[in-house]
């Protein structure tokens, strides 16, 4: 949800002094996301156990929040607030899938430099931890996979996740792009069983694992590596789905790991690239 | 504040090397395997102290596994779901001194083998000669495997057969025939089983008997009232079938026992084996489940008491094939095998050898997983496997085999069950949301790993080098000194495929010493026994074992490799009934027969 951000997002949060005191028992809209993932990484562990290991999972969140402030003071002079580092950390915590340690540390500090290295115009453009997850699958199948199977059978503990994530998103105000993600997802999925003809159930299998669950909360909707107009949003995460139509269509294990791997940033590039030009047209006409 | 260009160029240094960071690694440890060629005979043996011959069909068995056909509601999964049945163990039925194989088949009316090793180099397949080839009728369900043991010390092994059916338990008549006993023993009329163990739990002197169930034993397979038989997860599962433990109350009499000594798992056991892990005296039971996590229980004689997570082995789940205990770093200790799978880019499970931490013992036990820094962790989808001295240099090796089920090369099944895999148990858990496999290979053709211990804390796969090179979709894994020379020959089953046997040529200038050992007070057959031998300033931990690894039973004579110029300096046999017994003045290059002092 806020995986890429190194400033406070702009949810909806009292700014008055009058409420100085509230803000002081309120919340801190940054550490939502942290809090809300953090709630899943438990549930997931005291119901099934599901992390490889503690250890694996620190140093994924370890290395992050080292690499986050290291380059952070570089990049920027300053400490940066972790809650974004965290969130990164945490997700390759949850996701990767290794009996080693080294791809933890390495995806985590690959997710955090992308953010530091693959900018344009001043933005990065790749989802951090949807970026080192995809690379390495990609550089490291032999010793790393994804957390592909479903974390239980308990129908509450999946419901709590869904609808607590649905309620966080919604404040959030993005919303909007799972639910036109978790639509598309479903419409593929009936035209990829009426394609292929395997069961409608098998096709919508996959959503039902806890690998969506991180997918649709926190990297599809980064507000930093999102495009920023609303439509737009709900365009690019059909984008999203139905490139990993097709990739399904080419039983690529998983798609949608690198379905945003690709449509994410040709998404932001083409906005950039269209705010330019208007930019430009806006000067010429002036 | 923007940083500087060089600042940025270093950067960018930094990231592109971490990204080389993975090929580096793979290039690293490609450069230190070294077994991945094939070498000849002689060339296997300098290098590495021994090499295979496969000689079953050399040696009079043309054994090939049949595969069972299920209900037709699973006809679009049946490769994957009839995926198991061929099983191996050894045993002396007729104490003529030569190892005899025993071979479960799971075709719908097809026959066990009894192969009777005619100790010239031959085996003959005496099994329908003494009534324990036809176990395979319709109705009655398949053979999964056997294990041998003396349930009523008569001198003689007696046969349990675990199948997805009736189980039969048979009594060995003098090495002449077999008289089935199941009824009189009170065994469960229908068990979808595929591991089972003898052992004494309580010390009692009888041998008693484990049985682990996989599908639910109320699920005829060949009759589905429902297709919601698959596991409720792929690694979560608990409606699995139940666990059975049959307490020997002597005069062939059992007692189902299990729910009264804590063991109450619904989980999927595909393999169990037991050892003395805390010097108790009593056999502590661990079971690899597929579809979660293993089990250890530890056991005080009278009850049992799951410890898998305190002692770290049942922490993360993964898909449990195999069990085996070996005291691989040669400190008197048993570590545990347990294999699982791992398919390149899809799931990355990794093997487990959990090896007992320093410093802990007794209840404190507690274990860590040194599969990846011993080098024994990737082995594809792996299946059975067992420990023993290959190539007699005084250190444990370690035989792996794997493969699912090898259909179409070119094709694969894998991104359709990890769809399905991934699922909800309303999903998951129905047969028919399974995608059709359509002939296509799930992990097939893979090739096997022979670990190689180089005694220093590394193994180092050779299976090529040594002559295991086939690709068959293995099932179980044995040990066994077929020819009596002094050395493990592998005999390894293959679903739908060919039994194996890869007879063993082990350089001459490393020694051996063997031990028979026969309970008296103890249960005859000397399971839980163990031998501890000290030598060169070395020691090494071995136990007789009633089932171990997957659907699978080794020789009960325990095989000591010793290296060069051996000086054994002591030989400390445990008895299950407590008693400890020094052993004078062993013979190296002998079979050493031990009988229990009353």
């Amino acid at each position: 949800m806020s995986e890429s951000t190194s400033r406070p997002v702009a949810y909806a949060i009292s700014s008055t002094g009058a409420v100085t005191a509230r803000r002081k028992i309120r919340f801190d809209n940054r550490y939502v996301a942290p809090l809300f993932i953090t709630t899943i990484l438990l549930i997931g562990h005291l119901s099934y156990g599901i992390l490889e290991s503690y250890k694996k999972t620190a140093l994924a969140i370890a290395i992050s929040i080292i690499t986050e402030l290291i380059l952070g003071r570089v990049f920027f002079g300053k400490w940066l607030n972790l809650a974004s580092a965290y969130i990164t950390g945490i997700s390759v915590g949850i996701l990767v899938r290794s009996p080693a340690y080294w791809p933890y540390a390495l995806c985590s500090a690959i997710s955090i430099m992308s953010k530091y290295v693959l900018r344009v115009k001043g933005r990065h453009i790749w989802n951090p931890s949807n970026f080192g997850i995809a690379v390495l699958l990609f550089l490291a199948p032999e010793t790393m996979a994804v957390l592909s199977i479903q974390w239980g059978n308990n129908y509450w503990s999946l419901l709590v996740i869904w609808i607590l994530g649905s309620i966080i998103i919604w404040r959030a105000r993005r919303f909007h792009i799972s639910a036109t993600y978790v639509a598309a997802f479903f419409l593929f999925a009936f035209l990829r069983s009426w394609i292929i003809g395997h069961p409608w159930q098998a096709e919508v299998a996959p959503i039902t694992g806890p690998m969506y669950q991180l997918f649709v909360f926190f990297m599809i909707t980064d507000p930093k590596t999102t495009v920023r107009s609303k439509m737009g949003q709900c365009v690019v995460a059909f984008f999203v789905a139905l490139a990993e139509f097709f990739l399904r269509l080419d039983q690529v294990v998983y798609a949608p790991i690198f379905a945003l791997f690709f449509v994410g940033p040709a998404a932001n590039l083409l906005e950039m690239w269209w705010e330019s030009r208007r930019q430009k047209g806006a000067v010429a006409t002036a | 504040m923007t940083p500087s260009r060089s600042v940025r160029i270093v950067l960018v240094v930094l990231f592109l090397a971490l990204l080389a960071t993975p090929i580096a690694i793979k290039r690293l440890s490609a450069w230190s395997e070294t077994g991945k060629s094939t070498l000849d005979a002689s060339q296997a043996l300098a290098r590495y102290g021994f090499y295979f011959q496969e000689v079953a069909r050399a040696s009079g068995i043309n054994f090939v596994h049949q595969a069972p056909t299920l209900d037709h509601q699973l006809d679009h999964i049946m490769p994957q779901v009839a995926s198991m049945g061929a099983g191996a163990s050894i045993v002396d039925f007729d104490r003529d001194g030569w190892q005899d194989i025993y071979l479960t088949n799971s075709g719908e009316g097809s026959k066990n083998c009894l192969y009777r090793n005619q100790g010239d180099g031959t085996f003959k397949d005496v099994a329908g000669d003494v009534g324990i080839a036809d176990l395979n009728q319709s109705g009655t369900g398949v053979s999964m495997g056997a294990v041998w043991g003396d349930y009523d010390n008569d001198g003689y092994d007696d046969l349990f057969l675990y199948k997805w059916g009736r189980p039969e338990l048979f009594h060995n008549d003098a090495g002449r025939h077999f008289t089935r006993v199941t009824e009189q023993a009170g065994l469960p009329q229908w068990a979808n089983a595929n591991t089972a163990i003898w052992f004494d739990y309580d010390g009692d002197g009888l041998l008693d008997l484990f049985i682990g169930g996989y599908y639910a034993e109320d699920i005829d397979l060949w009759h589905l009232k429902t297709t919601r038989i698959m596991p409720e997860s792929f690694e979560y599962a608990k409606n699995g079938g139940r666990k059975y433990l049959y307490h020997n109350l002597g005069a062939g009499k059992f007692e189902e026992v299990s729910a009264k000594v804590g063991i109450n798992s619904r989980r999927w056991a595909l393999a169990a084996s037991a050892a003395d892990l805390r010097g108790s005296g009593h056999q502590d039971l661990f079971i690899a489940n597929d579809y979660g996590v293993s089990e250890l229980y530890f056991n005080n004689g009278k009850e049992f008491r799951e410890v898998g997570e305190e002692t770290g082995v049942g922490f993360a789940p993964k898909s449990g094939m195999t069990a085996a205990f070996g005291d691989v770093l040669n400190q008197g200790k048993y570590a545990v095998y347990v294999s699982n799978i791992s398919e390149d880019g899809v799931l990355i499970q990794g093997n487990n050898l959990w090896v007992p931490q320093e410093g802990t013992s007794g209840d404190g036990l507690r274990y860590e997983n040194l599969a990846r820094a011993l080098g024994v962790e990737m082995g594809g989808w792996s299946w059975g496997m067992q420990f023993g001295d290959l190539n007699n240099d005084g250190t444990l090796d370690l035989y792996l085999t794997n493969g699912y089920v090898s259909g179409d090369r070119n094709k694969s099944y894998w991104y359709d069950f990890s769809k399905v895999a991934g699922g909800n148990s309303a999903i998951i858990g129905d047969a028919k949301n399974w995608p059709a496999m359509e002939g296509r290979s799930l992990s097939g053709y893979q090739q096997k790993r022979v670990w190689l211990n180089d005694g220093a804390g590394r193994f180092n796969d050779v299976a090529q080098a040594v002559g295991a090179t086939d690709t068959y979709d293995g099932r179980s894994v044995v040990f066994a000194d077929l020819w009596n020379r002094g050395v493990l020959d592998v005999i390894v089953t293959n679903q739908r495929g060919p039994l194996l046997i890869y007879k063993n040529t082990v350089a001459p200038e490393n020694k051996w010493i063997d031990f028979e050992l026969e309970g008296s007070v103890s249960n005859r057959s000397a399971f839980g026994a163990e031998v501890k031998l000290f030598w060169n300033g070395r020691q090494q931990v071995q136990t007789v074992s009633g089932g171990s690894g997957f659907c699978a039973e080794n020789q009960r004579r325990l095989h000591f490799g010793l290296g060069r110029t051996p000086q054994i300096e002591r030989v400390v046999v445990r008895w299950p009934s407590g008693k400890t017994q020094t052993v004078d003045n062993p013979l190296v290059g002998q079979v050493n027969k031990i009988k229990e002092p009353a």
